[in-house]
């Protein structure tokens, strides 16, 4: 099933979120490979602990940032699909 | 101002439980030097420093240091994500309870084929069932899991029931790669390169295993290059992206590249991973564009494939500055076809006839 607000996504096994220590930019580590996240990305991946809903980490963002909370929906819906569909995220 | 290498390739040692004769080790007699294990912490450090993610601990057989637990948790402390590549043996759940504690991130293990008999025979000894319960060990520890699968003549033509054990065991990645002629693999490859029918055979078996599978398992295929037209980006470019430390101590732009005649390669006991990546004339000698022969210098793919790969240029033309005759613009290609024309009527089963070479270990 693919993510919607009432999943709770995490970090799938082997995955590891940290900084590159030589640029500063958020990065996901797995096996064979690196992404480059941006700070949004970020900021929705350090909420993802297989307990927090979708739901709950878009009002925690709603919250932390000024964003319009349909813009901010789509964003973060869309994030966590896409590292879904990388199998870097599972719901 | 140079690039920054993202993997550390640490290989631990050249012993191995394991004697394929596809094995890219180099193949001439090896000074048992291993570097004992301050050393490797040291590279560990400054490999992160230069700005490595991950570092991967191959061998050999990994497993055969004692101190790996200790290396991994080292690796951990820098920030690198580190992948254990092994052929499985020696792997038992207390030590993979170890490694998990010291922050070991993924696994790989290799299968010879996809049945004992025919696997065995490969390796030159007893290890099918050992990778088998060795694949699970790893599952039940949490690790991810790739398999890596050598293709060669005599199991290319399991690959469908390879794919299935793979799937069987769980993996969550599978690597078929197609042996890569270097080291022994290179003494042995009218044994090894499997037959133009072969190849094509695979990849229709790879692409509808990669369909079945899409979202469950990843399937990469890796082509031999001996039947392209383009070369492989190999190493992403020398001194580009990839460190190799070997055992010994001695630092290469990749782990064959001690096939290269001329190159002298520093070690870790007297200069720095810095000095030798930035400064070293072996990581300069091949960076960059402006070493390139014709028709190299002014193609357009210089900068996609980089002129393939120095090992293999010299390995069949004699000259490691040479356009690498996979390229079908290689003045040399006509060594690489004959070759490959002149096995095309070999069978599987002549595999494992006279002048089949064994991977020996150091003495």
């Amino acid at each position: 099933m693919p993510p919607d607000e009432t999943s709770c996504p995490q970090l799938a096994r082997g995955v590891r979120l940290q900084t590159d220590a030589k640029t500063g930019d958020p990065i996901l580590l797995f096996p064979e490979g690196v992404l480059y996240l941006s700070e949004t990305a970020q900021e929705i991946l350090c909420r993802c602990d297989g307990r927090k809903s979708i739901g709950n980490i878009l009002d925690e963002l709603a919250a932390e940032y000024e964003a319009e909370a349909e813009t901010l929906r789509k964003d973060v819906l869309d994030c966590v699909l896409d590292l879904y569909q990388r199998k870097l995220v599972v719901v | 101002m140079h690039p920054r290498p993202y993997l550390l390739l640490a290989e631990l040692t050249y012993q191995c439980p394991l004697h394929c004769p596809y094995c890219s080790n180099p193949a001439k007699f090896q000074r048992n030097n291993e570097l004992p294990t301050n050393d490797w912490l040291r590279v560990i450090e400054q490999a992160a420093d230069l700005g490595a993610l991950h570092v991967g601990f191959s061998g050999g057989e990994p497993l055969q240091r004692r101190d790996l637990e200790q290396l991994v948790a080292h690796s951990r402390r820098a920030g690198l994500y580190s992948n254990l590549i092994t052929s499985g043996i020696g792997l038992d759940s207390q030590r993979a309870t170890r490694l998990r504690e010291a922050g070991l991130d993924a696994v790989q293990i290799s299968l010879q084929s996809d049945e004992a008999g025919l696997a065995d025979k490969i390796a030159g000894v007893k290890a099918h069932e050992l990778k088998l319960k060795a694949a699970g060990i790893v599952r039940e520890a949490g690790f991810p899991l790739t398999i890596n699968a050598v293709l060669h003549r005599a199991n290319i033509e399991r690959l469908e029931q390879i794919i299935l054990l793979a799937e069987k065991l769980g993996a969550d990645r599978l690597e078929l790669a197609n042996t890569q002629y270097y080291g022994w693999a290179f003494r042995n490859r009218a044994r090894l390169l499997p037959t133009r029918r072969q190849i094509d055979y695979a990849l229709d078996v790879a692409a509808k295993a990669r369909a079945r599978l899409a979202g469950r398992l990843e399937i990469l295929f890796i082509a031999p290059d001996y039947y392209g037209d383009r070369p492989k980006p190999c190493m992403n470019g020398w001194g580009n992206r990839f460190i190799t430390v070997n055992p010994s101590g001695d630092v290469l732009p990749c782990p064959t590249a001690g096939d290269i005649p001329g190159l002298r390669f520093e070690n870790v006991r007297n200069q720095t991973l810095q000095w030798i990546w930035n400064e070293s004339d072996a990581f300069n000698r091949f960076r960059g564009t402006a070493w390139m022969p014709d028709p190299c210098r002014t193609c357009e793919f210089r900068e996609i494939d980089f002129g393939g790969c120095r090992c293999q240029a010299a390995l069949i033309t004699g000259d490691a500055a040479a356009t690498d005759p996979a390229c079908s613009l290689s003045p040399d290609r006509r060594k690489l076809l004959r070759f490959v024309e002149s096995i095309q009527g070999e069978s599987p089963n002549q595999f494992f006839e006279d002048g089949l070479v064994f991977r020996q270990n150091p003495g």
